[in-house]
This record gives structure tokens, sequence and C-alpha cells, in this order.
């Protein structure tokens, strides 16, 4: 079941490149793919019975090169439950935003069927290196997605975007070699390496052995000050390509904290949580005022990306502080942070969806060179407006019950975290600004004849503001997922 | 004792009948050399996988302690077959009808006899043999295209061979004075006993002549010059096959010295000074052929990481046959794309390049992203073990230059990925920026030419063993290991 739900899209993409199909059928093929896929994680949601503390379920393990204690080990829990759910729905977005793409669509559909697997890959890995497999894959689709299908300086972008996520993927893996020399028996097993806790009994190692993997992920999440790569990649990449790399592939990077980093290292995430926490907040601070600095949709919406996941960091690390504040205020703060996951990508996927549309139609992004959409195009205006104020964190969004739990559970654990809160401010300022400018007064510039969104285009982003408002109306089921499992991860880096 | 060696007999055997039977073929009839090469290759692929299987009964070593009959053995003598078997097919249509045909069969098979020798070795005065059968071939070869370039490499690979081969000459002097013996065992057991500073000396000057041989820094300079001005096919077979025997030589070597001679710093240095020099000197490259020779000699620094952790990590010899094995197909499956196309020499030339070969260009991206160690290909298996062991050794340090080298080289690799990719054609933006080309590249005729599809589906083949070996490494690593002295 889990194998078909990652290697379906794969199979799909490998038949679409060798099968010279008409360009119609391949757009169709695509969206058929990624829905009967979204449809497979429906079911695989409603099947899936919390597992017992540090469980799988749908889990399943086979021998792959056993002499270098590599093994395939897959299953799900509650942190990547959502996320795989998350994957499904953005890639399936992407695939009806595209049913208009003039530029090569088999191409395209193939390329990002295959980028879709990668990303799913990466949420069901139980294995150090069947993770990094997935992780690097992604790269690498991205790649191909920024010099195939982006505008601008893309070729410039995308080779920068290679370098610096690929030096951030084997940083990761030199983290994940050290942690299978230390382990006894070697293996990249994730799993035995949680109960093992290989460099339990060396805080040297264990710290360097955490800095490399969090430098690793940090490019990949990214934090500041290793975040320079995301604005022009985004700025130069084809609305989709930017959809899921805001979407998705950014949660690959906090993910592998939950995953990786915290349970494996659980004595080094307390010595480094203090650094972790910093991290969130300066990313939270940085992100906000250099947003605020922006002429550029896109590059507004980058930086505001880099806020976001700042206060997941800040969720993460609050949870390593075990000498403050009790166990259930961290596993909030856990919670929000895995939340925010969530929530992120479904509003980020909207905006950068939204964003392309004014690409698509007038090859402009700057905020200068719109004025009055409400007007012209009051579907664009109306979903736009929407978004932006998810994204600030209203109530009745996802953005608001993420952000919320991150910043009691952190700030109940320490008085350092409401430093982070001016960010909620600066968010705030600068998305009522860019609406107001974008949307409102005259018609002028670019915006004169503006066409309004066509229904391929309104249909996925009206669908993500509606998960992310079902999110926030109704969390419940979604918490039920998280919490049994962000408590465990809490009782694990130290109850 | 004999029987041993029935895998270096097949070649020399082939080696002997190609260059008799060439001189008495016809200049038409010459594919008949070819047949015998190719017969002489399988025959002696089956009879060391045979031999393998059976070497239950036969000891570690053979001819009183100077042959070893071990995994490292068997992989040199499974690679440099199979790997020259490669190299026939993809030149297939470079070589037929040429006028020293028969000939560049018989060094071909020379050299690769010399390889697996030199692998095999476990006696200084048998390394010395099996370096100069591994090299003298390797100069006609380069001078055999008989072009103005191709002379010039053969001399510059002639004397650094030569200066090389002074320098093993005079370092196995010294060792074999200094232990009163030759063989590795002897070595092992007295070198303990000798001053240190002269049994240091002499393992250095041993050291430094088998790197020619891996194309390593310092004797590297041959490298380049040699790739791009010699044909293809013997391009393709220089920066792999002398390297699976100068490596496993290297490894054997770190292995018996005594334990107070610091090689491993050493070969560890050398292995970072390969990744570093090979990998920028590869940034201004324009010529294909010339990129690809600097590639190697940051490649060879991979492949001296896994010597440097020999004997301190169980992985050690396992990673390192993976390692050449995924670095062999991999730049393979890159030389046979040029050798399908010989007319794309820049990187210019191979502007948009998909649109006319969409399946040579797909294998050249996997090429590219496998040299690269992208999963989940051979070499991304490889650098995780040898990293692996590396660490495990005690020389984290390596794994952080060699993961810098990893990100330095994608600057490279992916400047020709990007170049074939559909949309870069010479009249696409930023055409403007390029120099003006008088004769663009396409539109060319899709199909390579009867000639040219041997070398056309070697490079698809070459491009499945890239991905085999990726997912299916592990028979590789456990192969090597349950054989393993």
């Amino acid at each position: 079941m889990l194998e078909l739900v990652v290697l379906g899209p794969v199979v799909a993409a490998a038949l679409l490149a060798v099968v010279p199909v008409t360009d119609r059928a391949a757009r169709w093929v695509w969206l058929a793919v990624t829905l009967a896929d979204l449809a497979l994680l429906a079911a695989l949601a409603l099947a899936y019975r919390t597992p017992p503390a540090g469980g799988l379920a749908f889990e399943r393990q086979a021998t792959w090169i056993p002499s270098a204690g590599v093994g395939y080990h897959v299953g799900v829990d509650g942190l990547s439950l959502p996320l795989l759910l998350l994957t499904g729905v953005v890639f399936a977005a992407c695939a009806v935003h595209a049913l208009r793409e003039q530029r090569r669509p088999r191409a395209q559909a193939a390329l990002f069927l295959f980028l879709q697997t990668a990303c799913l890959g990466v949420f069901v890995a139980q294995d150090l290196v069947l993770f990094f497999v997935f992780f690097d894959l992604t790269i690498v689709g991205m790649w191909f997605s920024i010099a195939g299908w982006g505008h601008g300086d893309h070729r410039r972008s995308a080779l920068q975007f290679f370098l610096y996520t690929f030096l951030g993927s084997l940083v990761l893996l030199a983290g994940f070699i050290g942690v299978y020399v230390a382990a006894d028996p070697h293996t990249f097993d994730i799993p035995t390496l949680v109960a093992a806790d290989p460099l339990g009994d060396h805080p040297v190692g264990g710290a360097v052995v955490l800095g490399l993997v969090l430098l690793g992920l940090a490019i990949k999440t990214p934090l500041v000050p290793v975040h320079t790569w995301l604005p022009p990649a985004h700025t130069d990449a084809p609305a989709i390509g930017s959809a899921v790399l805001a979407a998705v592939m950014l949660k690959l990077g906090t993910y592998g904290f939950v995953r990786v980093a915290m349970p494996v290292l659980p004595d080094a995430w307390r010595a480094w949580a203090w650094v972790v926490v910093a991290l969130g907040v300066v990313s939270v601070l940085y992100g906000g005022l250099v947003a605020l600095a922006q002429t550029d949709v896109k590059r507004l919406v980058a930086y505001t990306s880099v806020t976001h996941m700042g206060y997941v960091a800040v969720g993460l690390g609050a949870a390593g502080l075990i000498d403050r504040g009790d166990p259930v205020l961290r596993q909030v703060a856990t919670t929000g942070a895995v939340t925010q996951m969530v929530s992120h990508g479904l509003l980020a996927g909207a905006m950068f969806l939204l964003a392309g549309a004014l690409h698509d139609r007038r090859g402009s992004y700057a905020l200068a060179d719109y004025g009055g959409l409400a007007r012209p195009a009051p579907r664009f205006a109306a979903l736009f407006g929407v978004a932006a104020f998810g994204s600030l964190g209203l109530p009745g969004f996802s953005g608001f019950v993420a952000e919320f739990q991150v910043l009691s559970g952190s700030i109940g654990t320490t008085a350092w975290a409401a430093a982070a809160v001016p960010g909620i401010l600066l968010t705030a300022v600068l998305l009522v600004r860019a609406t107001g400018s974008l949307l409102t007064g005259p018609t002028r510039g670019r915006a004169v004849g503006f066409t309004d969104l066509r229904p391929h285009e309104a249909v996925p982003v009206a669908g993500l503001l509606a998960l992310s408002v079902l999110v926030g109306v109704l969390p419940g089921p979604l918490l039920a997922w998280v919490t049994p499992a962000t408590e465990s991860l809490v009782a694990l880096v130290g109850g | 004792m004999y029987a041993d060696l029935v895998p270096e007999a097949c070649l020399l055997g082939g080696a002997v009948a190609c260059l008799l039977g060439g001189s008495f073929l016809p200049r038409t009839r010459q594919w008949v050399a070819r047949v015998v090469a190719v017969a002489a290759l399988l025959g002696s692929l089956v009879s060391a996988v045979v031999t393998a299987v059976v070497a239950g009964a036969a000891g570690p070593t053979t001819f009183d302690g100077s042959y070893a009959l071990d995994g490292g053995t068997t992989a040199a003598r499974v690679l440099a077959a199979a790997i020259t078997l490669v190299v026939v097919a993809l030149g297939t249509a470079e070589l037929a009808g040429d006028r020293r045909e028969s000939e560049t069969y018989c060094l071909l098979l020379l050299a690769a006899l010399g390889v697996v020798v030199l692998a095999g070795a476990s006696d200084l005065l048998v390394l010395v043999v099996g370096f100069l059968l591994a090299s003298i071939p390797v100069y006609g070869l380069v001078g055999l295209g008989r072009t103005r370039p191709g002379t010039e490499a053969a001399v510059r690979t002639y004397l650094l061979g030569a200066l090389a081969g002074i320098l093993l000459m005079l370092g196995v002097t010294l060792l074999t004075a200094l232990a009163g013996g030759s063989t590795y065992r002897e070595l092992a057991e007295r070198l303990p006993g000798a001053p240190l500073a002269a049994v240091g000396v002499g393992v250095l000057l041993v050291l430094v002549g088998l790197l020619f041989e891996a194309g390593a820094v310092p004797l590297h300079p041959w490298v380049p010059d040699a790739v791009q001005g010699t044909r293809t096919a013997v391009a393709a077979f220089l920066t792999t096959v002398p390297k699976v025997g100068a490596l496993l030589a290297l490894s054997r070597l770190v292995e018996t010295v005594p334990a107070a001679v610091p090689v491993r710093p050493v070969v560890g240095g050398l292995a970072a000074a390969s990744l570093v020099l090979g990998t920028f000197a590869a940034f201004g490259q324009h010529d294909l052929r010339r990129l690809l020779g600097w590639s190697t000699v940051s490649q060879v620094g991979f492949l001296l990481v896994p010597v440097a952790a020999a004997g301190r990590s169980p992985l050690a010899v396992g990673s390192l046959v993976l390692y050449l094995a995924g670095y062999a197909v991999t730049t393979l499956a890159l030389f046979a794309v040029l050798a399908a196309l010989p007319q794309q020499r820049t990187l210019t030339d191979v502007r948009g390049s998909a649109r006319a070969h969409p399946w040579l260009t797909a294998v050249v991206l996997l090429g590219l992203l496998g040299t690269a160690g992208t999963p989940p290909t051979a070499v991304f298996l490889g650098k995780l073990t040898t990293f692996t062991a590396a660490w495990e050794a005690g020389l984290a340090w390596l794994v952080v230059v060699a993961v810098a080298a990893t990100v330095a080289s994608l600057f490279y690799l992916l400047r020709w990925g990007a170049a074939v990719l559909p949309w870069s054609a010479p009249s696409g933006p930023g055409a403007a920026a390029e120099p003006a080309d008088p004769e663009p590249a396409d539109p060319e005729p899709a199909d390579p030419g009867p000639a040219g599809r041997w070398a056309a589906s070697t490079a698809v083949l070459c491009a499945a063993g890239v991905l085999v070996l990726g997912v299916g490494g592990d028979v590789v690593l456990s192969g090597t290991a349950a054989l393993v002295r």
C-alpha cells in the first residue's frame, strides 16, 4: 500500500517519459495520477490507527545493503502522515494549475510526478540512507524544474539552488555517517538508532554530529543565515515549482529535525536547544524585516516563508529546554511546530500559485507595477486577500492554531521566545500593505486589462485555502494524529 | 599453482594471438582480431569468476606468496576484463578498419593483464613487472592515433611514466634491501625492525610510482592531455582500467607497511590534493574530453579515501571495489556518448543536443549526476561506503574535504548538464553572450549511423549499469568481503 502510494507517481513518470502521448493527454494523465495518489493517501489516513509510542503504522522492512548497515524500512506515524497528505494535496493542486501549461507539458508532468515520489519517499523513510536518497532526488527534480521552466535569470538561480542545497544534503550525509559509525552495531536504521541512543555518552561527538545534521537541515528549512538561496530560487522558478518548493520541500528540513535530529541525538539536541531557539527567533525577525523591504511579490512571500519556518524552529528548540517549564508546554510547542509545517504548506502553496498568475499575465512580480487589481480581477483579489490574511495568522485559519501553540508553548518554557512575537506584527504589516497596494486604489499600471483567474488557476488555490480554514476551524483530527507522536518525541528528548 | 592463473593466461594468449594474427590478416578482415580479443576477455572474465567460486582449495597466495588470490585480485580480474570489453564495444566505430586495429587490441589486452598483475602482486618484484606491463602498452595506445596532440600526449605520458617507474624501482630496491626479501609477508615481518626513516622513504617512492598509474596528484599531468589527444575508446580505457590495478596495489601496500610509518595521513593528503586540484582545474575547461580528464583526477581523490582507510575499517576494501566499479561504469557511459557523437567536442557543440539525441542526452545527464554521486547511482553508494570507511578509520577531516570537493564538482558537471538540455539552444535567450557560432551544431541527423550504434547501445547499457549497481551494490560489497583475506 505504502509502496503504491510512493512509487506510483514515478512509474507513471517513466511511462510519460517514454510513451509519446499528446500534450493534452499528458496533462490529464498527470492530474489523474495525482488524484489517484491523493485518494490512496486519504484511504491510508482513514485506515491509520495511532501506533504505540515509538511504533509505526504500515511498517515494512527488507534487507537492502546489509554489509553497509543499510536497509529498506518504511512506515508512517503521526509526524509523517499529515505531511504525506499535504504532499498529495499540493501536487494535485499543481497538476490542476498546469492544465493549460504550454511549455513541454509532457516533460513537466513526468518531472513533477518524479518529484512527488521523491517528496513522499522522504516522509515514509525509516532508514537514514533511504531518507537521504529521496532527500537528494528532490533537489535534482527541483533543479530541472527551475532550469527548464523558470524565467528571468533562472539558469543561475537553478545552479545556485543546486549547489547550496546539495552542500546542505552532503553535510547532512556526513552527519548520518557520524551517527552510523558511533552506533554499535553499525546501522542506518532510524528506530534502531533511536533505541540505541548512539552518542548519548559522547557529549562532544554528539555535538559535532548534531552540528552537521543541523547545518544540513537548516539550509533546507531555511534558517537565517543560510537562507540566501531561497529568494532567487523562488523568484525565477515557475509558479508550480515555487509552490512545491515552499509547500513541501522546505518541510523536508524541519521534518528531518523531528524524524532524525531530535530522537536519534536527544542529548545533543538538549545541548543545542538554545541555538535552535535563537536561530528560530532570528529567522522570524530577520525574515519579517527583510520582507518589509521587498518590492517583488515572490521575494516578499519567500521571506515570509523564512519567518514562518522560524516559528517551527522556535517550537522544536523549546522542546529541548528540559530544565525549564513542564513537559506539557514543550509538547504544545512541538505540536504547534508540526502543525505550522502543514499550515505553511497550504498557505504558501496558495500564495505562490497566485503570484504565478501575475507573471503569467504580465511578466512581472513588481508590487509597483500593479494597483487596484480588485476591479478587473475580483476572483484573484478575493483569493489573494484570504491567503494573505491566513498567512498573517488570523484566527480561523491553520496559521493561527499553529503559531498560537508554538508561542504559548515556547514562551511558557522560556521567556526569551517572546522575542519572536513581534514577527507576527511584522508579517501582518507587510502582508496588509502588499495586499492594499496590489488590490485597492485606482486600477493602474499592468493591472489595467488584467484577466481574472480562470477555473484551473482558481480551483487549486481555493482548495488549499479551504483546507487551511478546515484545519483552523476543526484542528481536532490533525491534532489527534500529531499529539501522540509529539508526546513520545518530547519524552525521548527528555521528559 | 599454474591453474590459478587461467584468467591472466587468457589475456596473454589473446594478446599474442591478436599480434601474430594481425600481421597476417588483410586490412578488410581485421575484425577477426576483434573477435579474438573479445573471446580472450570473455574467457578471462568467466575463468576469474569460476576461480573465485572454487577458490576454497587454493591458498590466499600462490607462487610462494608472491601473488595474492583474494577478493581484491578477483575484483581486479573481473573489472579489468569487463571494462576492456566495454571499451572494445564503444570503440567499434572508431577502431573498425583502422590501420592499427589488431595492434590496438593487443595493447589493450596487455595493459589489462598488467593491471591485473599489479592488483594481485604481493611481492615487490611482481609489482614492478605489473607496473611496466600496465604502463608501457599505454604509451603505445595514446600514440597510435597518430595525431599531433596524440603524439604530444604520448611523449608526456612516456616521460612521466619513465620517471614514475624509476621512483618505483628505487623504492622497491630500498624496501627489499631493508627487509631482506621482497614478498609482502617478509615486509610485514621485518620492516618494523628496520630504520623508520629509510622505510618511510622507500614506501613513499613506491607510493608515488603507483600514483602515476592511478593518475593522481602529483603524477597526474599526463591524464588530461592523453584523454583529450587520443581516441575516445583509448581515453575511456586509460581513465578506468589502470586505476583498478593501481588503487588495489596501493591498498595492499598501505596494509603491509608497519604501523609506525605514517602512510595513511600521506595517502589522505594526496587524496585531498587530487580532489582539490582535479576539481578546480575542471572548472575552466571547454573541451569535453579535457573536462572529463580533469574530472577523473578528482575522482582518483575519492578512490584514495578508502585506500587511506585500508586495514582500519572492515568496509575499506569492499567500498574501494564498489567505488571502482561505480566510477568505471559511470565514466564509460560518458565516454560511450562521446564515442557515439564524435562531432561533439566542446561545451558549445552540445548545446541543446537533447532535441536531436534524447536518449544519449539522458545518459549524459545520468552520467554527470552519477559522477557527482546523486542517489540512487553507483557512485553514491561508493561515496557513502568510502566516507563511512574513512570516518571509521579516524579520517573524518578527509570526509569533510571530500564533501566539499563533491559540491564543487557539481559546478562543472552541471555546466555540461545544463548545456545539453533541450531549451539551451544556441539561438535561445542568452545567445548574445555566446561567441558567434558560424556553424550551429544542430540540426544533426538523429541517427548516429550504423557504426555509432554500437557506442550508443553501450552508453545506454552503461547507464542501466549505473542504476543497477547503485541499487544492488550489496553484491559487490558482500562478495568482496566474503573473498577478502
